[in-house]
């Protein structure tokens, strides 16, 4: 506590874009240098609490006194786009709702999320990228990397974990696209209507006629025992393969740009391939890419010697929590040999990434197999022409132009 | 300078995130239904160097140690 404290300027507004990919916004340096929670103005006006410090926010995290439920009244909204699906007052399955109702949805899923069942799909894993990956050979340099690899590897595996026919990710990675990304509020509600007229059929279609998978085991167990409805089920089966497949597609993209950019990072990890689970661990914690959880408080909370008070927002920017120099010394630098652990890039508390074994094994797998199939893979543009996604979704690469 | 220590798991706690066997591999796995779970024989932690992360590791904190100073 040596330093003075920061005098009292306007919040920062928030989400911003970053700069660099793979870097924090810029324009959030001043919540890495002040206190462990600041305040944030978000784009209607409203100030609320922004978390910054890594110890306040797995308390913070792992707190009931916070709540995820988007149809609270006081639930901040980060962008227009989720607020005119609050405007719906639907509950979103999972993420959007708090215990016990989430607890009991969470035990639906967790056997099929489990370290052992992501280590029994690692060679249908290793199957789908090595043929992803042939075809990207066959087709010879150059290749935009998000559409033919990136994005395909964990859309085929959410698709197959699920039992939805992978034949129809045009339409669903479209319009995942859109739910997450707009352009407008319209355009997202548009694509949520679609998504859920999608599984409405595909559920009702399975109940006719059983296939294999999460999905058909859910309306065995739970749909006929009542203990789930059909609107609970699609709204589940949204989530998961929108949140299976937009997220690790960018974790692919945004970290095979990443070890591009660090050659000296890159060729350590091909000498010694042991390294590869430390450098995936690395990575979650360095890129972040969730970056902006949401909360609002139920019930005053006291912490770092601040009052947080019933009703007010409470957001995470994980990329700056995950770069807190308290617990990661030099946090701005790509280190396979630093104990990443304990980052919160998933998230922490019961709403912790259920999938997040399943992504560990994805990324290990497409990025050693990307990096050892295809040796001499460098990037087809300058790296500062390459689009990258805005600050208000989840971030990754909007393209990626490789060759090799 | 050994402790006894106990570990306890509350299963009605644990979200099944999996961290504990993910940290520490020889104590903790999960069960069928994604529960975390002791190893056998490993129920005093084994003097596992990485028994503590584990316990950190856990986003709700499900495991707790109780140590009888030996």
């Amino acid at each position: 506590m040596t330093k003075p404290a920061p005098t009292v300027s306007e919040p920062v507004a928030f989400p911003q874009d970053r700069t660099c990919p793979y870097h924090p916004p810029t324009a959030y340096d001043p919540l890495r240098e002040g206190r462990p929670l600041t305040r944030v103005t978000l784009y209607d006006g409203r100030d609320v609490w922004v978390v910054t410090g890594l110890t306040e926010a797995r308390a913070l995290l792992a707190d009931p006194r916070l709540s995820s439920d988007r149809t609270h009244p006081h639930f901040p909204m980060i962008t227009e786009r989720f607020a005119a699906i609050r405007e719906r007052d639907r509950r979103i399955a999972l993420v959007g709702r708090d215990d016990p109702e989430h607890h009991s949805e969470r035990r639906m899923l967790v056997p099929s999320f489990t370290l052992k069942r992501a280590t029994a799909l690692r060679p249908q894993i290793q199957e789908t990228v090595d043929r992803l990956l042939d075809a990207m050979e066959a087709a010879g340099p150059p290749a935009e990397l998000v559409g033919a690899f990136a994005l395909p590897v964990p859309s085929m595996v959410i698709c197959s974990l699920l039992g939805v026919p992978y034949a129809d990710h045009e339409f669903f990675e479209e319009q995942s696209r859109r739910l997450l990304r707009g352009p407008t509020a319209a355009d997202t509600q548009d694509a949520r209507d679609r998504l859920e007229a999608y599984f409405g059929d595909l559920i009702d279609r399975k109940r006719a006629e059983p296939g294999e998978g999460l999905l058909d085991e859910l309306i065995q167990e739970q749909l006929h025992d009542g203990a789930l409805d059909r609107d609970e089920l699609i709204s589940l089966a949204v989530i998961l393969l929108v949140a299976g497949h937009e997220t690790t597609a960018n974790m692919i993209s945004l970290g095979t740009f990443t070890l591009l950019r660090h050659p000296e990072q890159l060729a350590e990890l091909r000498t010694d391939p042991s390294l590869m689970s430390a450098a995936v661990e690395e990575l979650l914690r360095f890129l972040s890419i969730a970056d902006g959880l949401v909360r609002v408080a139920t019930e005053d909370i006291e912490i770092a010697g601040t009052t947080i008070r019933a009703g007010e927002g409470v957001l995470f920017s994980t990329s700056v929590i995950n770069r807190d120099t308290a617990v990661f010394p030099e946090p701005d630098t790509l280190d396979w040999h630093r104990s990443a652990r304990h980052h919160v890039a998933f998230g922490f508390g019961v709403h912790q990434c259920l999938g997040q074994n399943l992504a560990r094994t994805e990324l290990e797998i497409a990025l050693r197999s990307l990096f050892a199939r295809l040796p001499g893979l460098r990037l087809a543009a300058p790296a500062d022409e390459i689009p990258f996604k805005p600050g208000d979704t989840i971030q990754g690469m909007l393209e990626l132009p490789v060759t090799w | 300078m050994t402790r006894d220590i106990t570990i306890t798991i509350d299963k009605d706690v644990c979200v099944g995130a999996g961290q504990c066997a993910l940290t520490a591999p020889g104590v903790f796995t999960q069960d069928d239904d994604g529960y975390s779970e002791v190893l056998p024989g490993k129920e005093n932690g084994g003097g596992d160097p990485l028994l503590r992360e584990a316990v950190r590791a856990c986003p709700v904190s499900a495991i707790s140690l109780s140590e009888q100073g030996g």
